[in-house]
This record gives C-alpha cells, structure tokens and sequence, in this order.
C-alpha cells in the first residue's frame, strides 16, 4: 500500500459542485446533502465518512442519479460533472450509458442487490451485454475472467450457481466482478464490508486494494468505520447533518483533524493499550440535530465544547481550504491560529444525550 | 467462588426437511463450551457470526434451551428447572439484545415497558403506584433519560437512547448478572462510547457482572477483563483481556487481531488475510474447526480436534502452540 500518493494532483474525472439534495416528506423539503463540492481525481481512494444520516450515501447515489426521482429535488446550482457531462441533467438514457460503463457502484449487502432468481454467471452477462459489444461466447469468457480476478475459487462452476449458495463474502466479490466487468473509471462502493465479518472485511479490502493498482479505477469508499478509512483511504471527507465539514489526506486528518468534530469522532472509539480515566471513553455529547431543525449557526455547534457560544450560534462557517487538498467547516480550526480553548469539560455534559 | 459456571455446554439445532419433515441433521451451534465468570468480573465472548457467540449468551439464560451440560448460578445448575423454580434466576440473569428496538414492545409507552418487569418479578414487594413510578423515574435518570421520557412510545427514540431503554428494563428487576449481546453493534461511533460508559458506570454502582457479546474487538478489549475466542461453536482461547494483542497464541485469535483495521492511517500494514470461508456448524469437519484457514495447519489438526490447554499462562485450544504459548514461524505457502 502506498503511503502518500500524488494522486490528489491528478486529473480529477469527476467534480462535485454545490451538491444538494432534497427529499419532499410529510414534513416538507428535507435537505440531506446542503452544498457539498469535491473532486474524485484518477487511480484515487476518497473516504467518504460519518454518522447515520451525514448524507454520505445520499452524495453517492445523487451522483449515481439513483435516489427516486419523484420525491428527490437537487438544487438549482448543482453539478456533478463526468467529462462535459453534468450527471444532475443527464436524460435516463445517458445515465444507463455512464452507470457500469464509467462509475459502477456496490452495496452494503449484495444480497439484496443480486437478483436470487437467476445465476451469478447471468447477472454478469446482462451487464455485458448491455454494456459491451461482445458475444455471447466472449462474454462468457469475460465473465469467467472476472471472478477469477476477484479470486473466486473454480470460477467455471461457481458461474452456474445462484446468490444464495454463496457466502456474504463470495457475494460481495461477485458485486465487485460485476461492477467492473466493463472497467468503470469510478467505483463507489457504499459501506462495502459493514455486513461481513473482520477476516472477510479483510480479504474484500485487500482485494479492492490490489484491483485498483491493477486497474486504475477510482475508488469512492463510503463508510462509518474509521479503521477501515485509515487502513485503504488516500483522501477522506468528513460529513455532519449534509454538509462537509472536513476534507484533507488521510493521514493529515487522521492525526491533525481541524474539525471538532472529527477530532471527538476519533477520540471516541476506544485505542489498542491506551489508558482510559476511570476507564472511560471520550464521548461526544448529544446527537446529530434532526435535519428537519437544523440550526442557523454552525450545526455541530450544540455538542461542541470550542463553541464560542456567539458567532458559532447565528453564523454556519464556510467550507475553507486551510492548506493543500485541506479544508474545513468550523470558525476556530483546531490547530490553526483562531484555535479556541474548550468551554466545557467533557464529563459535565456526557448525560445530554438521553436528556435531548 | 464464580458467580457464574458452564460446564460441557452443548447446543444443537436439529435440522428438518425432506418426507415427514424428519431430522436430517442438526446445527451444532455450541459445541462443549467450559468457562466460569468470577462475581464482579467482565467476560467478553467474541467471534464472527455463526460462531455460537449469541446462542451461547441464550442458552445460559435458557432462552434456547441446552442440549447438555451444566449453567451454574452460584452453583446451582439452571438447566433442569422449571419454568416457576427458574423465575428467580431470571430475575438474577438479565440480556440486553443487539437491537433494542426490535426488543421493546412498540405498542408500549416505556412507562409501561418497565411497569411490566418490575410487576412480574415483584421488584417492590407490592408497594404503591407512587412507589413504582418514584422507581421508574429513578430508574430513567439512571440511565441518563430524562423522567418525562417515560410517556413516549419506543419509536420516538434514537437508536442510543432505545440501548439505554433497554439497559433500564434489564437493570429495573436489580439482577447480579447481565448478558449484553452486541449492545453497542448498531450504534455510532459516538453513541456506542456514551453507551459502553453508562454501562461501565452502572457495573461499578450495582456491582454487576457480565457477559459482553460482541464481534469488534476494539470494543471487547476496551470494556472486558478476559476475552473467550469462539471459532465454530468451540472456545479456541481464553485470555486476559491485557494479554490479547501480546500474549494470544492461537491462530485464529492472532488472525482476528490482524485482521482488524488500525484506525491509525501511520500504521498500515498488510491486514492479515485468511484464506476460506468458516466451515458449515451443520457439518464441521472432524479434527480442529479452524483447521481449513490455519496456516499452522498440520495432518494431525485434520483428524483430532485439539482441547483447551493451559498455554503460556492462558487456556488455547491449538496442537501448534507450544508449552510457552509460542507458534512456529509460518512457511509463506501458508
């Protein structure tokens, strides 16, 4: 694994504009992605992390154009431009051509998105078929490749057998065969491993690894497991009730986060051999705001303990880029020379939770 | 003396089917399983899914009834009672599920939820209405929760404070000994911290002993003071949760360490791949479970399944692990 890539200074092949994305509800328009940009750029790995309902799976699939249309509003000003092409305009008939082709996307749990009723080896050739010219002897061909390329042992057999004779893992390696069978450029793969075991998580993270040396696809890596960024990621963003609120190399967030919020994030989860007073963890105070009443100021700013209880109250920071490929949401950025002191004390504060 | 000893703990699930729905096999789910837990103590049982972890937690408190073996409660074996002689122990032996939500009652205000508990094992001795809401509301504040939290349905709730819902219902019929099954697996990160410190502080002021279920070792370690690796339905290793990153020997113990992602982007090293799957608990395979994976795998692993020993200080269930709880330097064909 390559510890610091130039990959942030390559072409970026897919740029985020002013994302957002609304949902009409009962409640009226919810908005669970509120103007995010940011590139994915070639032979990458961009972490996407956090909590239920960041808005991280809502970016993939606005990206993806898979979220339904009926009831999804994206703003006026947003872009997702492949190429030339702005995706949030895009007809249906273009979206067919770019999803499998160009940015192919896997699930947290392949088994709902393998069709049960026909073979793994006919899941295949339907995306070639749609997808290349090939015929049907070399899609066969093709398709036997794959899993061999995903390491699926006596891949002639395991062609001819349904999802459910398969284990999560082989599932899932299936979902990634399938995925790349017509070489996208992008692949977003939504929480991959979150439903597989660690020794699976393992060997499907590994795979993913070697496939993009291989390949040279980029990789959306969205998921809620911070070990599993530090371990694959090259790049991470941070998200919080839709917005990005840090964005920067893994290494430099992992152990420089200017976010408040990033920092208790990784603080909380407990540290091979540290010591903890009393033996309690860090914890975060409160819960993420509901979307449906999200603040004015800042929307972290109840749980934060740097709050300066004014200007973090009434005004929402703007994303700003504080060095090379970093940037962050917050008025006094950890670190930085607008740094405040905490408030608050962690303990004082560790009941809000239940009280909310 | 332990509060809590299993003896030989065997359970299997008899697999039906076919003409006549007859047995064509069965699930050994929990196969053999010795441990005790000392009052006080933290026990952590981790493992992937399906290696018995949860069926053994259920089985102790008979909630999946026992093929054979023993579940002591201060020496007293559960496992012949009736359901009126078992009332009590019940009562002594709580479980908090993985999922809160699906285990609380959702036509229920959690007034009620807890009311139900308490009434049932005669927590009060028949005291007043009065008394049994001061209680409840006690009981809330324990739990970190507001009092007037106790009219709301459990829907209202978010995923954390439902795990402290059902840590309060646990608690409201004062056991000794709760079984926690993957209580903080569902939650965020920063909710599973608020969690796993109320339940560190509810041990220390009740005094509790427990038994944490659980597959993140991150968790386990933090949380535990002895960890039982289960592989298959076998107890692999019994550890000092101090010991485990250097002390445990046993392959699959070491593989489930490697294999789990340091949240440290400084550190990254290959994670530790195994190769398979885990074999079938309808037919495992005649010598040692994790014989198939091992890359200490020798013939005699393939036909003996090896007991648990004490291996440098701690028991390990492995024919390659020698007297000082060492294992050879793997060849790289693994």
């Amino acid at each position: 694994m390559k510890q610091n890539p130039n990959s942030p200074d390559g072409p970026a092949i897919l740029r985020v504009r002013n994302l957002t994305t609304s949902f009409r509800t009962d409640d009226g328009l919810v908005t669970a992605v509120d103007d995010a940009s940011f590139d994915v750029h070639q032979g990458e790995t961009l972490g996407i992390v956090g909590e239920s309902g960041c808005g991280k799976t809502v970016s993939s699939k606005s990206i993806m154009r898979l979220l339904p249309e009926h009831v999804t509003v994206y703003g006026a000003r947003s872009q997702v431009l492949f190429g030339e092409r702005n995706l949030i305009k895009a007809s249906a008939a273009e979206m067919r051509e770019v999803r499998g082709n160009h940015i192919a996307m896997i699930f947290q749990e392949p088994m709902t998105s393998l069709n049960p009723v026909f073979t793994v080896g006919w899941q295949l050739d339907e995306a070639l078929k749609y997808h290349t010219r090939l015929s049907k002897r070399e899609r066969r061909d093709r398709a036997v490749e794959m899993l061999r390329l995903v390491e699926i042992p006596n891949a002639e057999q395991r062609i001819g057998e349904y999802p459910h004779q398969l284990s999560g893992g082989m599932r899932q390696r299936v979902m990634i065969a399938i995925a790349l069978c017509c070489e996208p450029d992008i692949l977003i793969a939504d929480e991959p491993t979150t439903a597989l075991d660690v020794t699976i998580q393992a060997q499907i993270l590994d795979l993913m690894n070697q496939l993009k040396e291989k390949t040279g696809t980029a990789i959306m890596l969205i998921t809620h497991d911070l070990g599993v960024v530090a371990q694959v990621c090259d790049r991470v963003m941070v998200m919080y009730a839709g917005r990005v609120i840090e964005e920067g190399m893994v290494e430099d967030v992992f152990h420089r986060a200017q976010h408040p919020y990033t920092r208790a994030l990784l603080e909380s989860i407990p540290k091979r051999g540290r010591v903890y007073p009393g033996g309690r963890l860090p914890t975060i105070p409160g819960i993420v705001p509901s979307l449906t009443e999200l603040p004015e100021g800042c929307r972290f700013e109840a749980r934060c303990r740097y709050s300066d209880g004014a200007t973090c109250v009434h005004t929402e920071p703007d994303l700003e880029p504080t060095d090379e490929h970093r940037s962050v949401r917050c008025h006094y950025p950890l670190g930085s020379a607008r740094e405040r002191t905490a408030s608050v004390s962690v303990g004082v504060t560790d009941q809000r939770e239940g009280a909310s | 003396m332990a509060l809590i000893e299993v003896k030989s703990l065997v359970k299997h699930f008899p697999v039906r089917g076919g003409m006549l729905n007859r047995v064509l096999g069965k699930v050994h789910a929990v196969n053999d399983v010795s441990f005790s837990i000392a009052s006080g103590e933290t026990l952590g049982v981790v493992g992937e899914s399906g290696c018995g972890k949860s069926t053994l937690g259920k089985a102790m408190i008979r909630l999946h009834e026992p093929t054979s073996g023993v579940v002591a409660y201060e020496g007293d074996d559960v496992t012949g009672l009736t359901h009126a002689q078992m009332m009590p122990y019940r009562r002594k032996m709580q479980f908090i599920f993985q999922d809160p939500y699906s285990s609380l009652n959702p036509r229920m205000t959690v007034r009620q939820l807890l009311k139900e508990a308490i009434l049932f094992h005669d927590v009060l001795d028949g005291k007043s209405d009065t008394e049994l809401d001061d209680y409840i509301d006690d009981l809330m504040q324990t739990v970190g929760m507001r009092r007037d939290a106790k009219n709301k349905f459990p829907h209202e709730f978010s995923g954390g404070q439902r795990q402290r819902l059902g840590i309060a219902r646990a608690l409201s019929v004062k056991p000794r000994f709760i079984i926690a099954d993957e209580p903080v697996s569902a939650l965020d990160v920063s909710i599973q911290a608020q969690v796993l410190n109320l339940m560190k502080d509810l041990k220390e002021q009740f005094g509790l002993t427990m038994m944490f279920i659980s597959h993140d070792l991150k968790v386990v370690q933090h949380f535990c003071d002895r960890v039982l690796v289960m592989y298959l339905g076998h107890v692999v290793e019994e550890v000092p949760t101090r010991d485990l990153t250097e002390r445990a020997s046993h392959p699959y113990t070491q593989a489930l360490l490697g294999a789990n992602p340091i949240d440290d982007p400084s550190e990254r090293r290959p994670l530790t791949v195994l190769q398979g799957d885990v074999p079938s608990p309808f037919s495992p395979p005649p010598g040692c479970a994790f014989a198939g994976r091992c890359p200490h795998v020798m013939d005699r692993c393939r036909t003996e399944r090896p007991l648990l020993e004490i291996k440098g200080g701690h028991p390990t269930a492995c024919f390659a692990v020698d007297a000082g709880g060492r294992l050879p330097a793997v060849s790289a064909a693994g």
